[in-house]
């Protein structure tokens, strides 16, 4: 598992002691999850007190009995009980190596013309920009695109991992999930994690529909997946169904089929909707969408109110600048528009503000030069 | 923030509750939906901490439907309300509490209507009317003023405009509309959307 290799873990857990996922996790070793071979869906590992305490990065200097302590005094009822396995959400005691990046500006949005997904490229790093360039809006397959906001790291990680499943139901199913299913399945994904400091806000923009293939869907169903992958056929759990598709079931899909954007935020939140922002310059890019955002849009109108969307939110936001990025999703796939500096766009509108200014000016001169002309 | 009401007749129940899907200071949707579907007469009603109400509620109603499915006869309302609160119950005290509010309503050929209140220290009562959330205390009183057990159904949404009222006009945060549905002996209604402007929305969908 990517998450497994990436930290290790294979040392501290055996792969043969399995638990209860609530066990009281005093004893060393004990594994959270039974970790097996069989590339279940959601055999996710889940974090133990352990393992954020042996933080991979050895950064940090907790101590097994703080963690120990903090377990114990979960059962005091609080006005909002978290999660408490975690001692990150508690009292500082392990500091963060480095200050985490989660200022951000994303927006998407549905239109005639598909989904359009617009954000800027500032990574920062509370106070200074790490990165003026990087990339928040990643693809994840051919007709599906993500945009990231939260931690990078977190983002980019989580992509991958959805990238990765997504593939394998292809794979396995002969057929794309749609975006509801891959929404479900990263909120899924990411529910061990809630209350950690894991911070992924993720829209999914998406063109469902597509191949429809007549192919059974007799495959043998690993547990804990008929939950999160069949909904979206509106097939019920049950033994495995052998027979093609029904003309009632083709209906279906092309009900199903079309442009889909969602929401997804590791706090469990999952959203459909029609136009989201996410971020730290979101409030500001909302203001802009609300004015401007319609059904009816031409392709190039939403582009412009997309990228004005952005422009203004990297204005106002300190967290958000230097590029922005605009990738357009139709029944064909993405397409990407060219990276454009907004500091370009600054100059253009106080140029043109200057312009205006003066020819207000003239006007103004004119009409006052001919008033004043000797009859 | 988030604001539920329940109000029970003689033979029907009134459930009713905003669509507002926020994120910190962004309503993020106008038209989300707090009621889920248990079976053809029960309605649950989830509000609370952003995953947890989904997560939550999706795992009683694919239980319930599981149960049918396995039996062949649907759960009471009752039963489920009490099969919620064992769920809520034994999550309380692991690492892992759902931190959420219900309102349980359905119509059981047997029990006639009822109306459950749980909370997210898994408590259960049956009452006659219920809320929850801050508009809650804005809107018990009146409940509790204007309330009698044998109340029409025009009396019913009577009753719940006047507690929505009350909300638009000293409740600090913006609840522009509610969902409405009534269930009795024929199942689930939907009915009208109240909207902040006091007009009913004629439209509505379900899922």
């Amino acid at each position: 598992m990517a998450l497994e290799d990436l930290c290790h873990f294979r040392d501290i857990f055996q792969e043969d002691i399995t638990t209860e996922r609530f066990s009281m996790p005093f004893e060393l070793k004990e594994a959270g999850l039974s970790f097996t071979n069989n590339r279940n869906l959601l055999h996710f590992y889940i974090p133990e007190v352990e393992y954020l305490d042996e933080s991979p990065i050895q950064f940090g200097q907790i101590n097994l009995m703080q963690s120990a302590s903090a377990i114990s005094s979960q059962e005091s009822p609080s006005a909002f009980p978290l999660p408490t396995n975690l001692p990150f959400t508690s009292s500082q005691t392990v500091p963060l190596p480095f200050p985490m990046a989660h200022g951000t500006t994303t927006l998407a949005f549905m239109f005639q013309g598909g989904v359009l997904a617009a954000a800027d490229t500032r990574s920062s790093c509370s106070g200074l920009v790490a990165c003026p360039a990087s990339q928040k809006i990643l693809p994840i397959h051919s007709h599906l695109v993500g945009t990231t906001s939260g931690t990078s790291a977190d983002c980019m990680l989580w992509k991958r991992i959805l990238a990765r499943e997504l593939r394998l139901y292809q794979l396995r199913h002969s057929r794309r999930l749609s975006t509801r299913g891959a929404a479900k399945l990263l909120s899924h994904m990411l529910h061990p994690f809630k209350g950690t400091e894991l911070c992924v806000a993720a829209t999914l923009c998406g063109w469902d529909g597509g191949e429809l293939e007549d192919e059974c869907h007799d495959h043998e169903e690993s547990a804990g997946t008929t939950k999160t992958q069949k909904p979206d056929l509106g097939m019920t759990v049950g033994p495995s169904q052998g027979s093609s598709f029904t003309p009632q079931d083709s209906s279906r899909k092309a009900r199903l089929s079309g442009p889909r954007l969602f929401y997804v935020c590791s706090d469990g939140t999952r959203l459909e909707g029609m136009l989201f922002s996410v971020g730290s310059g979101s409030p500001y890019a909302y203001s802009i969408l609300d004015q401007g955002v319609r059904w009816g849009l031409t392709v190039e109108e939403a582009t412009s109110v997309a990228r004005e969307a952005v422009y203004r939110a990297t204005h106002r936001d300190a967290y958000s600048g230097n590029f922005v990025d605009v990738f357009h999703i139709t029944s064909k796939g993405w397409t990407r528009r060219k990276r454009e500096d907004l500091k370009e766009e600054y100059y253009r509108e106080k140029e043109r503000q200057r312009l205006e200014r003066k020819t207000q000016h003239d006007i103004l001169r004119a009409n006052t030069s001919s008033r004043h002309k000797p009859s | 923030m988030e604001y539920l009401i329940g109000i029970q007749g003689p033979d029907f129940v009134l459930v009713a509750a905003d669509n507002v899907a926020a994120s910190s200071i962004i309503q993020m949707k106008h038209d989300y939906d707090k009621m889920f579907k248990l079976s053809e007469k029960i309605l649950l009603l989830c509000v609370g901490e952003a995953g947890d109400t989904v997560q939550f509620a999706e795992y009683i109603q694919k239980n319930v439907q599981l149960y049918k499915m396995r039996n062949g006869y649907e759960l009471s309302p009752t039963a489920a309300a009490n099969f919620t609160r064992k769920n809520l119950a034994d999550y309380l005290r692991s690492r892992t509490p759902y931190h959420v509010n219900l309102l349980l309503a359905g119509y059981d050929e047997a029990e006639g209507p009822g109306l459950f209140y749980m909370d997210y220290l898994s408590s259960l009562a049956k009452a006659p009317f219920a809320a929850h959330g801050y508009g809650a205390f804005l809107t018990l009183s009146i409940l509790d003023r204007y309330y009698r057990p044998d109340l029409s159904r025009d009396d019913a949404v009577d009753l719940l405009k006047k507690c929505v009222e009350e909300l638009s006009k000293r409740f600090i945060l913006n609840l522009p509309s509610f969902t409405v549905r009534l269930i009795d002996k024929d199942g689930i209604h939907d009915m009208e959307k109240l909207t902040l402007s006091g007009e009913m929305s004629g439209f509505w969908f379900w899922f």
